[in-house]
């Protein structure tokens, strides 16, 4: 090898902490908080979000026909049995949709689609990338809860007139539930996408466990284990309606057509609220290290 | 203190193969340095290394005695960078992207206006500045990158094949931007598989090959390395040589080698230099045989380079 000339074919160290200037670098926070203001831009451009606002306008204009046409007595009576009826329910699945739409390529696309090339050769920190895009999806998730809010709200006005807001703290506290549902979903989707390189698999585990695979788990733990499934997020969703619904026994038993029973179970508030909270400090953590190892070879 | 990248002890294994194989390599100064080797010799895995896109196996890269490896942030806060041809987000626009890009390296609003307006016009895109990047082509992204590459005016530009991807006109021009780049207090530090480019733009060259450093010198030197070797030159005529033109050039002096590649265009193998190539191109203007063009076939670079490359592959 020859030796080069005009500088060293370094043998020396350099010192890491060198005084390379930081300038006017924004901190990581207002970084990850400009990231997501372009990557929402972005969402709000994109086909995919046309497609969650198609979703959305489908399941309200469903709900709104269903209740048009049958004027169920257990909905119209009340604001709290209208909302504890039709939101949260609706709103789970629409959170599950919002995840595999925006949330499921958000990490691997950076890959996939070498926007990440774009974006890492900045001064930034994997972390601030990250954070910038979870924020991104949670946000464009939020526009399309609210739109299915706004939907539900004008229904509820029409059948119940003044009333349809006559216990806006609980449809308040069930709003939130929804939101933390919908933290430790997005923190899920984001481990997964995290792991994959290929948007299509993230989607597709994502889409798969939560459609039918936690269902089934939950369905085999209760008929064979006869155990309480807590641990499960989409058991624990359930007290996202009971601020509206009131909250239903813990564990009881439900007898069938043939005189047989079945143990029924229901997360307290305790519990629903503690696994959602572990979900999202749990994946995010886990989704943020998985991140921060993958290399864009 | 002058811009400078160095990498030491730089290794990059995926597995059992090893991509790069401890890489030391100090640039510094004011200047352009081309990144010479083949496919596959670890141009592109040292630059991902220097922008931390991927980890080394061993050792460190430093951006302005920054590690790259401890503290990204820092290290590339004074760098801009074109690493393959990164894809922006689909549904903005050129100006927003590169907003975004001088907003996250804390530019101000009215810096980020004037260098957007001023790079963009530089890559020719100002037409396109508003309008969506995914309905361009890989071209019109590449020039993007490019603009977002110099955006901040940084004194450290890594470029990884700057011109893939673009049409003849796209990559004279990609050479008269870099060439445009180099100012005092600036490094360039460019990888590239097209020699003639590297000659163009770069007063240094790194070659690599099969993850090692094979040389780095200037391209002043870079000649001097072939020293007495034989050099290609060919030599056109406006018609046809017949047998008894060609048998009297092949004993001029210095001639050691002389191959027919058309009726009227021969290959010389020439030993020496420039004063012996000019011996001989006068020896065969003399003989009156209708010599229309007398021209080194290779680049001195090119003669370097593919000694180095096949000295290796030995």
């Amino acid at each position: 090898m020859s030796a080069p000339a005009g500088a060293t074919a370094g043998s020396t160290a350099a010192v890491s902490s060198a005084d390379g200037s930081l300038g006017q670098v924004p901190g990581t926070l207002q970084q990850a908080l400009l990231l997501s203001r372009y990557q929402f831009r972005d969402y709000l451009r994109s086909r995919r979000f046309i497609l969650m606002m198609g979703i959305v306008a489908v399941v309200g204009a469903i709900l709104t026909s269903i209740v048009a046409y049958y004027r169920p007595a257990a909905l119209i009576d009340n604001a709290n049995d209208f909302f504890g009826g039709l939101w949260a329910g609706g709103a789970t699945f629409l959170i599950l949709f919002a995840g595999i739409i925006f949330g499921g390529d958000a990490i691997a696309g950076e890959f996939q689609n070498k926007t990440g090339y774009f974006l890492m050769g900045l001064p930034v920190k994997r972390t601030t990338v990250y954070a910038g895009k979870y924020l991104a999806v949670l946000a464009a998730s939020i526009v399309a809860m609210v739109v299915y809010l706004v939907i539900l709200m004008g229904n509820a006005v029409f059948y119940l007139g003044g009333n349809a807001f006559s216990d806006l703290p609980a449809l308040l506290a069930s709003i939130g539930l929804a939101l933390l549902y919908l933290l430790a979903l997005m923190g899920f989707v984001f481990l997964f996408s995290s792991l994959f390189k290929t948007s299509l698999y993230a989607v597709l585990v994502v889409a798969v466990m939560f459609l039918f695979g936690f269902s089934i788990i939950q369905d085999v733990i209760v008929a064979l284990a006869h155990t309480e499934p807590w641990f499960m997020l989409t058991y624990a969703d359930g007290v996202i309606a009971y601020p509206l619904t009131g909250v239903p026994e813990h564990i009881g038993r439900v007898v069938g057509p043939g005189g047989g029973s079945s143990t029924v179970y229901n997360p307290t508030y305790l519990e629903g609220i503690v696994v959602m909270l572990g979900y999202f400090v749990g994946t995010t953590l886990g989704g943020l290290l998985l991140f921060e190892r993958e290399q864009f070879t | 203190m002058a811009p400078s990248l160095e990498a030491v002890g730089l290794t990059k294994r995926f597995g059992t193969f090893t991509a790069l194989d401890h890489l030391n390599l100090k640039v510094e100064g004011s200047k352009c340095v081309g990144f010479l080797g083949p496919n596959g010799a670890g141009k592109t895995t040292t630059l991902k290394m220097f922008t931390d896109l991927i980890f080394p196996s061993e050792g460190e890269a430093f951006i302005n005695g920054v590690s790259v490896q401890v503290d990204r942030k820092r290290a590339l806060s004074s760098c801009g960078d074109l690493i393959e041809t990164p894809e922006i987000y689909s549904s903005l626009t050129p100006r927003e992207a590169l907003e975004m890009s001088g907003a996250l390296r804390g530019m101000s609003a009215d810096e980020i206006r004037d260098r957007t307006a001023q790079v963009i016009d530089e890559v020719k895109m100002t037409e396109w500045a508003d309008h969506k990047v995914g309905r361009f082509s890989k071209g019109m992204k590449q020039r993007i990158n490019i603009a977002a590459a110099l955006l901040s005016d940084p004194e450290v530009v890594i470029l990884d094949e700057p011109s893939t991807g673009l049409d003849p006109r796209g990559m004279a021009e990609v050479r008269s931007i870099v060439r445009g780049l180099k100012r005092d207090g600036r490094l360039i530090f460019m990888s590239s598989h097209i020699l003639s480019e590297v000659v163009d733009v770069c007063d240094e060259v790194a070659l690599l090959d099969r993850g090692k450093l094979l040389f780095y010198d200037s391209l002043e030197n870079v000649s001097h390395r072939l020293g007495a070797d034989t050099r290609t030159v060919e030599a056109e005529f406006s018609a046809a040589l017949d047998d008894s033109a060609v048998g009297p050039i092949a004993t001029l002096p210095g001639v050691k080698s002389c191959t027919r590649l058309a009726p009227n265009r021969l290959s010389l193998g020439v030993q020496g230099g420039p004063a012996e190539q000019s011996k001989l191109l006068e020896a065969i203007a003399a003989r009156h045989l209708g010599l229309v063009s007398f021209h080194e076939a290779r680049s001195a670079l090119e003669e370097v380079y593919l000694r180095e490359i096949s000295v290796g592959d030995a």
